[in-house]
């Protein structure tokens, strides 16, 4: 099965970089790629270069920043592939940004599943 | 008629190992529930014509297996399970490794994935076998609530891939701890009801006990299983004393002891004899020790209350929860006075403020204390702050009893 961990953190200035908090990552995604559980993952730039899109009545609607202002943002995520949650929750604790903010773990639903 | 209550009786006793059987196989709750059902209905029509047959685990288990092939069928699901299915039988023998499926799906149903009401609705709709009317009404939800919740966790059993297995050992402890808190408030939820008129609502409290026993059973080497079943015999041991005729709260001082159920107690202490024989002393031992103490004396006022402070003070080390620590204190005023027990108090307020019986305590504290004035507004506090109706009448009294006190000196000088 394949889970996505979404990876929320507190990100306070645009400008900050922690070289050594990316090193952990980097271990980490080492560690999963070696042990055949990672499928993909990536860190993404600062919410406030998202841009949130929406259609109404055929018109785009479009807002700057993230969907919800909340405290933690969705900084990175990792697609982990692991038989069950025990698994998955086994590899997200082990995400850096685990200690500081939280991991969501979500089934991803496959293409197959949707058909039945 | 008559073989109706026995089909119903059969099916009560064999539901929980036929459904750990099929959810075994199916890895799906909801399509175990549905094939099992199915099977009920079948021998409801055909047993009262034909006769019950001898082996009725079996003739359940094999109507329902092929109920769950049908339905795969008709719904041309999964071909690789219907194979497998295929292969499924279930000798009489199998009783015993039935067992490691019950402990398969409590571990399942406790999983902390689940919210914590889950987990209890769960638990009580397959392990104990209960009827969602029956969950409902033992906690005061509606019937659709209470359906709902359950749906959606049987769901994420499913599609979030929560293994159906025992955890691995460096799991192994977390988790059983995490089905003896589930175990231990549907205890609690039946001892003080949080609401509704009864104090007790004994039902919970039997089914509590019955998963303290089967967990026993499934897992004799675990030292606080037998603690939790301990700590829930020597609790309930209490219960008919908990309560006078009228219905009203007694406090464990004032209970009439001989009303205590004395084989329980000695049951209670010889499961917590056997859990003492392991090295360490969990927080269920703890409590049971605690439990035992008070159950072991004959008047209140022979209670070993140093004694007492000890085990509270080993087990506030272990898990120092703030209620923990309120309940030593309270242990303290009974050994040292409330003088000590006062000053320790105050700490507790931020955590606590919000808790009953938190100001219950203080106010029974202020009243030895004789400051009447602050133990009555405590009393009010207590009892506004108390769930229970028939608590809180108890407790409006207590604050309308210093009143009468305090009218009665004023009144003499």
């Amino acid at each position: 099965m394949k889970y996505l961990a979404m990876i929320w953190t507190e990100w306070k200035d645009e400008r900050e970089f922690d070289l050594e908090e990316a090193m952990r990552y980097r271990e980490f995604a080492a560690e999963a790629a070696a042990a055949g559980v990672l499928a993909a993952g990536d860190s993404l730039h600062h919410p406030s270069t998202s841009t949130t899109v929406r259609v109404r009545d055929e018109q785009d609607l479009l807002t700057d920043g993230p969907f919800a202002e909340t405290k933690e943002q969705i900084t990175g995520y990792f697609v982990l592939d692991c038989p069950d949650l025990d698994q998955a929750i086994a590899w997200a604790r082990r995400i850096p940004g685990a200690r500081h903010g939280a991991i969501e773990v979500r089934p991803i639903l496959a293409m197959d599943e949707m058909m039945q | 008629m008559e073989t109706t209550a026995q089909v119903e009786q059969i099916f009560r006793d064999e539901f929980t190992r036929l459904f750990a059987w099929l959810v075994g196989s199916l890895r799906d709750f909801e399509a175990a529930e549905d094939a099992l059902q199915e099977a009920f209905l079948i021998a409801l029509r055909r047993w009262p014509v034909d006769g019950i047959p001898p082996n009725p685990r079996g003739w359940l288990a094999v109507t329902a297996r092929n109920c769950a092939i049908d339905r795969i069928r008709r719904e041309r699901r999964r071909p690789d399970l219907e194979k497998q299915m295929d292969h499924l039988t279930l000798e009489p023998k199998d009783a015993r490794d039935l067992d490691d499926e019950v402990l398969c799906l409590i571990f399942t149903c406790c999983h902390p994935a689940l919210s914590l009401d889950a987990r209890v609705a769960l638990t009580l709709r397959v392990v104990c076998g209960l009827r969602l009317p029956e969950i409902a009404h033992a906690f005061l939800l509606p019937e659709t609530t209470l359906a709902q919740r359950l749906v959606r966790a049987k769901r994420k059993i499913r599609n979030a891939g929560i293994p159906y297995e025992m955890p691995g050992t460096e799991l192994l402890a977390g988790r059983l701890a995490g089905v003896l808190g589930v175990v231990y408030l549907v205890f609690n939820e039946g001892y003080v009801a949080t609401e509704g008129p009864m104090l007790l609502r004994p039902d919970l409290c039997q089914e509590g006990i019955r998963l303290a026993r089967l967990l026993a059973t499934l897992m004799p080497q675990e030292p606080e299983v037998r603690a939790l079943l301990a700590l829930l015999l020597l609790t309930d041991a209490r219960r008919a004393a908990r309560t006078d005729a009228a219905g009203e709260p007694v406090l464990l001082p004032d209970q009439d002891r001989t009303r205590w159920d004395h084989a329980q107690i000695q049951e209670g202490l010889s499961e917590l004899g056997r859990a003492g024989r392991h090295q360490q002393a969990g927080p269920y031992f703890l409590q049971a020790a605690i439990a035992a103490e008070h159950t072991g004396v004959e008047r209140a006022d022979d209670t070993n209350w140093p004694r007492i402070v000890r085990l509270y003070d080993a087990l506030v080390r272990l898990t120092p929860s703030p209620v923990a620590q309120l309940n030593r204190v309270v242990a303290v005023s009974m050994a040292a006075g409330p003088d000590l027990a006062y000053l320790e108090l105050g700490g507790l307020e931020e955590s606590l403020g919000d808790y009953s019986y938190y100001h219950a305590a203080r106010a029974d504290l202020l009243r030895r204390l004789d400051r009447r004035v602050s133990a009555r507004s405590a009393y009010q506090r207590a009892s506004e702050l108390a769930t229970n109706p028939k608590q809180r009448a108890a407790l409006a009294r207590a604050a309308a009893e210093l009143d009468e006190e305090a009218a009665e000196r004023f009144g003499d000088s």
